[in-house]
């Protein structure tokens, strides 16, 4: 487990030097870990498990639009960990429930350990509808239809600058909506 | 959207870089400061004697309280910007302005001193002080609320109490070069008061406005 979480460590500071490759690995790599601490929280809170993926897209968000609080010379997993506690709890509260999440649900998932995503998730979905046309259209490009930022730029007739705009505030709104709940 | 769908878009994303959060509260305070100073020159403005005032070591330690509380806030906002960061093993930063008040407060009791002790404490500004420090805190409470938002706090209402002590603090030392009172006991009274009405109601408002 150890060494997993310096694997994770060293792809989160090569992504925050500019390797997409390496970012990539590291959310495919901590989301089963994610959704299995998520479904262990929704099931001791007498929650039906197959809410997870909506908490696994809320953390895998805040992760990402926090990136910039993470100290790179500190270990990545307990500054993971605290994140998705935060969402966890935040998510449980939303359903009327109180609950002390323990750290260490997360530290201690096995890697063995990773359930496949259950139900399509539905909130992040919902908020996407919700966004201003222009960024719903960037953001369903690239993630629905795995368009490039180029070839979106292409089809929208907009500069790539302004698709990486578009794209990053789209993203921030996804979280910002959850936030006036 | 899937997960993996998510996943892809946040790598798209990656080359996005957010501003650091030190960087992002010095702007916002950096732009909020010139509100308060307009409240400062427009209703106070500095205190007539002040070339005079400056030899007094009592008037100069009102500015080392106030500019120890805020360096202090500063440093601790940031480090509570983490996710993972919680008060222990740095809270104790903030007992820093406490310790240089406690230890002016004894200079002065070993000082042979005109005025008794009670006076000095009431002193004539403390209704100045105690409106003046929160209304100059609040535009800087607010800049430094658009900077800390950057971050990710694990207790949203602490952090927000600090902001406040963090404006407060600031606030404090413009103000402290109009208030004619240099007493310790004054400052540790009034100022206090001031300072934790900011901080209660940066508390209030970082529940809700620093959650992320």
């Amino acid at each position: 487990m150890r060494e997993r979480e310096d694997e994770w460590t060293d792809l989160m500071r090569s992504a925050i030097s500019g390797d997409d490759a390496a970012y990539h690995r590291l959310l495919k790599a901590v989301t089963p870990v994610l959704r299995a601490a998520a479904r262990r929280g929704l099931a001791r809170a007498g929650q039906p498990v197959d809410q997870s993926e909506d908490i696994v897209q809320d953390i895998l968000l805040a992760v990402h639009l926090k990136r910039q609080t993470w100290d790179a010379n500190a270990p990545f997993a307990p500054w993971l960990f605290a994140i998705a506690r935060n969402k966890l709890i935040d998510a449980l509260r939303r359903r009327g429930k109180r609950i002390f999440v323990n750290i260490d649900d997360f530290a201690e998932t096995l890697p063995g350990e990773t359930p496949e995503p259950t139900a399509s998730p539905g909130e992040v979905t919902a908020r996407l509808q919700a966004l201003p046309a222009r960024q719903r259209d960037v953001l369903q490009s690239i993630a629905v239809d795995s368009t490039s930022i180029k070839d979106t730029a292409a089809k929208f007739a907009m500069t790539e600058g302004a698709v990486r705009v578009a794209l990053h505030r789209g993203l921030a709104s996804l979280t910002a909506k959850l936030r006036d709940r | 959207m899937d997960t993996d769908q998510l996943i892809r878009t946040l790598t798209a994303d990656n080359a996005y870089r957010a501003r650091p959060i030190g960087l992002a509260l010095m702007l916002a305070l950096l732009a909020a400061a010139p509100i308060s100073l307009l409240i400062f020159f427009a209703e106070l403005g500095v205190r007539p004697d002040v070339m005079t005032a400056m030899h007094n070591p009592f008037f100069d330690l009102k500015f080392a309280v106030t500019l120890a509380l805020a360096a202090s806030a500063i440093a601790v906002s940031l480090h509570l910007a983490r996710p993972e960061a919680s008060l222990r093993g740095f809270g104790w930063w903030l007992l820093i302005p406490a310790g240089i008040l406690v230890a002016a407060i004894s200079g002065e009791m070993m000082m042979p001193q005109r005025t008794p002790m009670m006076t000095r404490l009431i002193g004539k500004n403390s209704m100045a002080c105690m409106s003046a420090i929160p209304a100059m805190s609040l535009p800087l409470l607010i800049g430094a609320f658009y900077g800390l938002r950057q971050g990710a706090p694990a207790r949203p209402a602490v952090a927000g109490a600090v902001a406040g002590l963090l404006s407060a603090g600031l606030a404090a030392t413009v103000y402290a070069s109009h208030c004619t009172d240099d007493s310790p006991l004054f400052v540790a009274t009034w100022y206090t008061l001031a300072t934790a009405i900011v901080a209660s109601v940066g508390a209030l408002m970082g529940k809700r406005a620093l959650r992320y």
